[in-house]
Parts: C-alpha cells; structure tokens; sequence
C-alpha cells in the first residue's frame, strides 16, 4: 500500500470515504513526515495539536455523515495567509509574533469544507522572490536534486515553502500566491501542479498583500485533478475583498477529463526566448504533438509585448508594495525599533525589520511615485499592461488557450543566482504576463530533463475560463505520465 | 535617468527606510542596474492608451453604510508593541 502521505488528494478523500484509514491516520503520517524533513526548512510552524484535533473533529463529522468536499484532508498553509491564533510573518521579521486574531478567507473556506491545517510554509519574504532565498527564516531547500549530485537546489519562489511540501510529502496540498509567478515557477522547479486562478477568483481578504492589483492565491497540489479539488473550495465571491468576482465557480474536477477536440491551442512566437535550454524548446513540442493527438488545433499566434512585461511589472510590483508596506511602522503590530523620534523610530524598524530584496522593492515603489517620475515609470508602465492585456485578447480571438514554458531553466542552485537581481528577476518571464492580465494559468509537469530534474509547461487560459486550463491540463499530465518523485536525502 | 547616492538617500526619507551612509553607492548602483533594464518601455507606443490600473471592468461595489464589525478594542491591541491601558503607546508625534 502507498504511505498515506504519498497518496494524491483525490485518493485519500476516497479512502477516507471507504474507511481504510481515519483523518488522524492520515494527519498523523504527515505530521512523521515533517519531523523528519527539517533539512527542507519548508515549514515555519507544525500546528500539531490543531492539526490533530481538526482530523478527530473531522472523523467525528463524518462517523455522523456530515462530510465536506475536502474532509478529514490534511494541508500546508503559505505563512501569507493569516491563520487565527496561529503565528503568521509572510516570511519577515518584522511582523514579530504577529497573532491574528481572524481567519483569511480562502483558508477559512478549506476549514469550513472539512480540511486540516498541518501548518505555516515558509516563503520569500513578503512573497518578494522566485527562489525562496528571500526568507528571513533561511531558504526552502528543493526536495529534487540532480541526478548524482549533492548540490542544494532552489524550490523557486516565492511560494517554495508550499511547493517544497507537496512534492516531498509533507502534505497533501498546499496553498500557495502569484503575483507575477510566484505558484507556477515553484510548481515547474518541484514537479507539482500549481494554478494561478483569474484575478478576482479567490478573496484576498486576509492574505498579506504584496501587489493588489497583481496578487491571486491559488492550491499547488501533485495532480491537476488535486488542484481542481482545492481550487473550488478556496474560490468565491467574497463580500470582503470588494476586487472578489461575484462568478458562479464551475465543477473544475469535470473539467480536468473533458475532450479537447476542436480546441485551439495559440503558441506565442515572443515566448521562444535568446538563450533557453534546448530542452525546454523540446518539452514545448512535446506538449503540442500531446494536444494535436487529443484532436486540438495548434497555431501560432502573436503577443508582440511581451517583452515588456517583465519591465512593467517591475514598476508596477513595487509601486503598489511600497503603498501597502507602508503599514509596517512598529506601532500597531509587529516589532518595533525605538529610535531617538518618531521618524528615526519609523526608519529604524522598517530598515531592520525589511530585509534585502524588500528594501529595494520598496525604495524602487517609492521612486517610481515619486514627484517628477510618476508619469514617466508608473503612467507608462499601466499603459504598457493595457497592451499587453491588449495582445491576449487578440490572441484568445484566435485561440481558445495558450502553451507555453513555465520557467527558462529547470531548478538553480542555492546562492547561484543572487548577485543580480535582474537576473533573478528574468524567472518570471513566462508567469508574469498572466499577473498583468488578470488571466488564468496552470503549471503541470512534463518531464525530466537530462539531469534528473522537472520541468513544467504552463497553460493560460481566458477570464474566468480555469476549466479548460483544467482540461488542457489534464491532458498533458496524462500524456506526459509523469511519476517521477524526488529520491528521499532529508 | 539615473540616481545617485543623494537620491537614495531622499528615497530612503520618503519610504522611511535607514540606510547606512556606506550603503547608499553600492543602492544607486543596484537601482541604476534596475532602472536601465526598465528604460526599453520608452520603445512602446502608448499614444492614446489608457493607464490600466485594474484589470476588472466592473465598477467598484459599494454596500450599505452600516455597522458590520466593532466592540473588539482587545483584539486590535493584542499585536501592538507597546500599549498602556487600552491605548496604542508612540513616540511623540507633535512637537
């Protein structure tokens, strides 16, 4: 029999279902596994006794025949989501001990559909990052290594916590944040799926905000047919976050078995970049012929700015970070470093309290607001992402759906790539596109590459059309068969 | 455009960020290397184009002006780094 913690979502609800073991069981394996894979550092906290007493409370519900969508599952919360009571530091310092004392929406949702909290996950800071390397609690380490090496690799980020979880067992399903690629990077760089769902789907009431008009929370779980199970539970209008769509949320699980005969599948041109390994042009092909054999048409369509995107976002991103940062001034919550006033006690905690890649975040927010740039960063960069918005909705009148990498490289080394930020910036150009439009996009992964490690391909959908980035999906995962998992060194 | 080590400085101010006196070239040179990789916008025609903010087309939702929350002064103080009696306790804001 498989181990309980290496079950996919959708088998151990069956299990559940047929009795063959409780949710205790099941929290419990979970909870063995964390304790012994500290060397990951994926998670921040273990909730154990909450853990615990949510699985018996949750065997209780279903001894009486009262049984949510995801009951008795044991899961791994991203430490941006406040959780009640439970400490929460969106991977800062300068949070403290901050203790809320409400439930995020979206994880709220997950309890009420009979779901386990096993604990927070680490992050970049501030969800600030595409490797995880920006935690303040040192970096996630990629439960994948190459094939004979030793090396640390990155889990990617900013969401490495939650992907570092799911691919090494340490929960069944995770929630997870994108802002400009943040669930699908970490998805590609883990070999597990992750989807950003269309701006609006998820409530970001109570998720710790990064860039609002950017940031969308969404599952990364080791099936599509897992993510779709926890995408509907997280999803829905919520009267709290006046940006939560009020849209009827479909049955994605339907969704990740329909036909795709007829679909059309648009291949951007601007997506094959100077530079990216031949193996990724070639799992690219690969997942054309896959759909092509399911009966989908591919055709090559065009998205003549995406090379600005990355560029825009990078105004956009911290211009908004910088106005919502702002909060963090040592006097309400959070830590606080006296200085010899008020301003030099306010600069005094934020420039302890921030670390690295934040500071620059927000000094460069700050700049691009600030009198005589605003027009010339921040104006031109909105009328830049209306371009680029612009050239999808050219395209999806062409094409029902888009194939594309999900990442330029497979997983780098810890400490690799931290001298340039630009360079590490660069991650995210295959993601960030789909921030800026407020688009749908899943990562499933398609293969190994020579050296043993995942690859993803990502898969954008229209507004608001996540089934058929469910169906598409689907069919590449099933294609692809990939089974690999990463070889136990923790 | 370009900064220099005076203008991180002034940045700094405004984001209330401290930053060391020695750290304000090797900041320049960081935000220059950024900031020269964003210049390629400039090549984007967006004569006529309207700045996107959001990417709904609906209009903001507005509820009735009614009390929803309230009456949870200990909850509100419970994370604050200095309190006295049920008051948040600062630094003196007005000289």
């Amino acid at each position: 029999m498989t181990a309980l913690n290496e079950l996919t979502l959708a088998a151990a609800l069956k299990g559940l279902a047929n009795k063959d073991f409780s949710s205790r069981e099941l929290t419990q394996a979970h909870l063995d596994a964390m304790a012994g894979a500290e060397a990951l550092n994926a998670y921040l906290i273990a909730t154990t006794d909450q853990a615990l007493a949510m699985a018996d409370a949750s065997d209780e519900r279903r001894k009486n025949a009262e049984t949510g969508p995801l009951e008795g599952i044991p899961l791994g919360i991203k430490d941006l989501f406040c959780t009640k009571g439970v400490r929460t530091t969106a991977g800062s310092k300068i949070l403290g001990d901050f203790t809320p004392s409400y439930e995020s929406t979206v994880s709220s949702n997950l309890w009420h559909d009979g779901a386990v909290m096993l604990g927070k996950l680490n992050m970049d800071e501030f969800a600030m990052g595409s490797s995880n390397e920006n935690s303040a609690f040192g970096p996630v380490v990629n439960p994948w290594r190459a094939k004979g090496g030793d090396q640390k690799l990155v889990p990617g980020g900013s969401s490495g916590g939650s992907a570092a979880a799911v691919a090494a067992g340490l929960c069944l399903g995770a929630t997870a944040t994108d802002t400009g690629g943040s669930i699908r990077q970490p998805a590609s760089f883990t070999g597990t799926v992750g989807i950003k769902p269309t701006y609006g789907r998820c409530s970001r009431w109570g998720i710790v905000a990064f860039a609002s008009s950017l940031d969308q929370a969404g599952p990364i779980t080791r099936t599509v047919e897992d993510a779709a199970i926890m995408l509907r539970s997280m999803s829905g209008h919520d009267p709290k976050d006046s940006t939560s769509l009020k849209a009827d949320v479909p049955d994605f699980t339907a969704a990740c078995t329909r036909s795709l005969k007829g679909l059309r599948i648009g291949i951007p041109k601007e997506y094959r970049v100077e530079g990216m390994p031949a193996e990724i042009e070639k799992i690219w092909a690969n997942g054309m012929d896959w759909l092509r054999a399911e009966g989908c048409e591919i055709i090559d369509v065009s998205l003549p700015h995406t090379k600005y995107a990355l560029p825009a976002y990078y105004i956009i991103a911290p211009a908004e970070a910088s106005s919502n940062l702002a909060r963090y001034d040592g006097m309400r919550y959070g830590v606080r470093v006296e200085g010899a006033d008020l301003t030099e006690t306010y600069e005094k905690t934020r420039g302890q309290g921030f670390g690295e890649e934040v500071r620059r975040r927000i000094m460069m927010g700050a700049y691009v607001l600030s009198a005589g740039f605003y027009d010339a960063y921040y104006i031109r960069a909105q009328k830049v992402r209306a371009r680029i918005a612009e050239d999808f909705k050219n395209a999806f009148s062409q094409c029902d759906a888009l194939l594309t990498p999900t990442a330029p490289s497979a997983a780098f080394g810890i400490n690799a790539r931290l001298n340039d930020p630009v360079q590490m910036y660069l991650n995210d150009i295959f993601t960030v596109t789909a921030n800026l439009a407020g688009l749908p996009g899943i990562s499933v992964p398609a293969a190994l590459d020579n050296t043993g490690l995942p690859l993803g391909l990502q898969v954008i959908g229209k507004a608001l059309d996540e089934e058929t980035c469910f169906a598409v999906g689907g069919a590449l995962e099933r294609a692809a068969d990939f089974n690999a998992k990463p070889s136990k060194w923790w | 455009m370009s900064v220099d080590a005076k203008t991180v400085r002034k940045i700094a101010h405004l984001a209330r960020l401290e930053v060391a006196e020695d750290r304000l070239a090797p900041l320049a040179d960081e935000l220059n290397g950024i900031l020269s990789w964003i210049e390629q916008l400039n090549e984007v025609d967006v004569e006529g184009v309207a700045p996107m903010a959001s990417v709904e087309d609906v209009p903001t939702p507005t509820r009735e002006d009614i009390i929803t929350d309230g009456n949870i002064r200990d909850d509100v103080l419970a994370n604050a780094p200095k309190t006295e009696e049920s008051f948040f306790v600062m630094p003196k804001a007005v000289e």
